[in-house]
């Protein structure tokens, strides 16, 4: 097992592993993560879809593409793009989560190269994906710039990286940090550091000195009424997601 | 892993089958067990019953491939006239008046034969792929296990999947067994159904006449026949029940009085008691209820098999885009949605069915009066008369894909 050196900051890893047995109880700490999953997995399945030409009515239509799910948290990513064909590696910094996901995707029934490593680790390793997973990671890096390097690293030539994160105004404060922190108590206090959420643009901009080239951008928005989450095409005042390519 | 199919439904008669169809066209493998003979589910004689289709019912038979083969023997019903009468007396002036003119869909529903729907369904059943049917078997114990559902059957094999539906009606042995508990009550009513062959042609016009007893419905069938769904106190029921078909049919008569002309009984009488089942939770761990299994309602606005074809659709739409999205179809986030969806519809449907007999049920004056006021203050305002129509004909928001005519 690797080492988790690098851009991650030990008190963000910290942190997570208190809460990694819990990843799975949807109705316990990460209540809003299985909320937003939907949502998310709509977004994730219809941008590797369009990417790579496949038909999501297939049994198995991400079958040959290699992904890495950064941050993998407890599986809530990496196991449907599994259950959906692809050959899935899963990184985590925070070492207590790993026996988590291990544990869930093999009563899943599913295969799924769980390790505990950084992305910064599997790029100077030479590993190479079809497709990058960057979703709520960005905005708990210590240099994202250094980051998103090593994401382009990762990716082969005319593959894709889907990077989420949260907008930096006064609004996602009230909702990210005081609505889910400290009023909802969806998320632990501390959870988010809000200087370190990121802007749109701010992030088109990193992402394209990292060498990528940003194709989409979308939000990601909460209807307290309906208590669902929707994808919108002008709304990225809180959670946005982008989608971006390495040029072949 | 692998199971013996990824969606076990138990029950197979009009929501089953037509779940199975549903999941099958989004690429699911599905296994379907009745404890009927398939003989007895086919029998070509019109038994005398019939359901009112909504128009969103329709759509959804038609994206399902079934509409095609039943449309020639449906009756589309152009006209809905509800009145309150008392025998003998006629239609009060004050009348509920729908006509499909002021919805822009066409008509308002459509009737159809039971022994057609069934045909049609059992059809479509045989030619899918991914469907397996296991008929003439009863499921005598069922267990949830951290990987997968199984079920034992009366003749000892038992069945494995991911998720188990019961679609096994109002008295749901598949509820009971998930230990889920149910609230209702009963109305002291019994629906009695027939069908009757008249004389004079019925123009598609579907009639339901609000008596003290109880609703009488009148909805036209192809040709010169109509479909009776007769309401009355439990104990009159059962007296009119016990008549010879011409001393029920003299019963019947001044009911609706001559505007059919003659008429006579066609094929069996039925009778129902009426009383509402709501089961208490609509899923459970890798288990779901559709249809009467998880809310049985009085059927006087014939929204039984609608709102049974409505879950049908909400489920289907719901694990389809699970799978799709790579969830795990029988987490419980994902029936969560299902419940979500359906329970406000539910709940507002038996209540409005239960608060409208409850109005009309009666024979104190002043309600009389005041629902005699209150229908025709109803007609006057079209925007509500067009919300209530277009809620009978199923079209209100938030309708599942399938209902919409769409392909999930």
């Amino acid at each position: 097992m690797q080492g988790a050196t690098t851009t991650i900051d030990a008190a963000e890893v910290a942190k997570f592993e208190a809460m990694a047995a819990e990843w799975w109880d949807a109705n316990g700490k990460f209540k809003p993560l299985h909320m937003m999953n939907p949502c998310r997995l709509d977004y994730i399945t219809s941008q590797i879809a369009a990417e790579f030409g496949r038909d999501l009515r297939n049994a198995h239509p991400f079958k040959g593409l290699r992904l890495l799910d950064i941050g993998c948290g407890g599986g809530l990513l990496s196991e449907p793009m599994a259950r959906l064909g692809a050959e899935v590696v899963g990184a985590d910094a925070a070492e207590g989560n790993l026996p988590v996901a291990r544990i869930h995707a093999s009563q899943s029934g599913l295969t799924i190269d769980y390790r505990h490593t950084t992305a910064e680790n599997l790029a100077g390793a030479g590993e190479k994906f079809d497709v990058v997973l960057n979703m709520e990671v960005v905005e708990h890096v210590a240099d994202p710039q250094a980051y998103l390097s090593a994401c382009h690293d990762l990716l082969n030539p005319g593959g894709l990286m889907l990077c989420s994160t949260i907008n930096r105004n006064p609004k996602s404060y009230m909702v990210a940090i005081f609505g889910a922190e400290r009023i909802m108590r969806w998320l632990p206090r501390g959870t988010h550091d809000w200087a370190k959420f990121i802007t749109p643009d701010e992030l088109y901009s990193l992402i394209e000195k990292a060498g990528l080239n940003p194709v989409d951008r979308k939000g990601f928005v909460f209807n307290p009424l309906t208590w669902s989450w929707s994808i919108s095409d002008k709304d990225l005042s809180v959670n946005y997601v982008t989608a971006s390519i390495r040029e072949k | 892993m692998t199971f013996d199919s990824d969606i076990l439904i138990v029950g197979g008669g009009l929501n089953g089958p037509a779940l199975a169809l549903a999941l099958a066209s989004g690429g699911m493998r599905v296994s379907v067990v009745d404890a009927l003979e398939r003989r007895r589910l086919t029998g070509a004689d019109f038994d005398g019953r019939a359901y009112a289709l909504a128009l969103a019912s329709k759509q959804m038979l038609s994206a399902l491939g079934i509409w095609k083969s039943c449309a020639a023997q449906s009756q589309p019903i152009l006209d809905i006239v509800v009145s309150d009468g008392r025998p003998g007396e006629g239609a009060a002036p004050w009348t509920l008046h729908f006509d499909h003119t002021e919805i822009e869909e066409g008509p308002m529903g459509y009737m159809l034969e039971d022994r057609f729907l069934r045909r049609a369904l059992l059809q479509s059943l045989d030619e899918a792929e991914n469907i397996r049917q296991i008929n003439g078997r009863r499921v005598v114990e069922q267990a949830i296990h951290p990987t997968h559902a199984s079920v034992t059957l009366d003749d000892g094999q038992t069945l494995r999947a991911a998720l188990l539906v019961g679609c096994d009606g109002r008295d749901s042995a598949t509820a009971r067994r998930a230990g889920i508990s149910r609230t209702g009550w009963g109305y002291e009513q019994t629906g009695l159904v027939c069908a009757i062959a008249h004389e004079k042609p019925h123009n598609g016009v579907a009639h339901q006449f609000f008596m003290p007893s109880g609703p009488l419905g009148i909805l036209p069938l192809p040709g010169n026949r109509s479909s009776i769904v007769w309401a009355e106190t439990s104990d009159r029921a059962a007296e009119i029940a016990a008549l010879s078909d011409a001393d029920f049919l003299a019963a019947l008569h001044p009911r609706f009085g001559d505007f059919l002309g003659a008429f006579g009984l066609e094929g069996k009488r039925f009778a129902y008691p009426l009383r509402l089942t709501l089961a208490n939770s609509f899923v459970a761990e890798r288990l779901a209820l559709v249809g009467d299994a998880a809310h049985g309602m009085h059927p006087l606005a014939g929204q039984g098999l609608n709102i049974g074809l409505r879950d049908v659709a909400a489920l289907a739409e719901v694990l389809i885009h699970a799978k799709r999205r790579g969830e795990d179809i029988s987490s419980p986030l994902v029936l969560a949605r299902y419940q979500q969806w359906r329970s406000f519809d539910v709940a507002a449907m038996a209540t409005a069915t239960d608060g409208i007999n409850r109005l009309f049920s009666n024979d104190n004056p002043i309600l009389r009066l005041g629902r005699d006021l209150g229908l025709g203050a109803v007609n006057a305002i079209a925007p509500l008369r067009r919300g209530l129509m277009r809620q009978a004909a199923g079209l209100s928001d938030d309708m599942p894909l399938l209902m919409q005519g769409q392909q999930i």
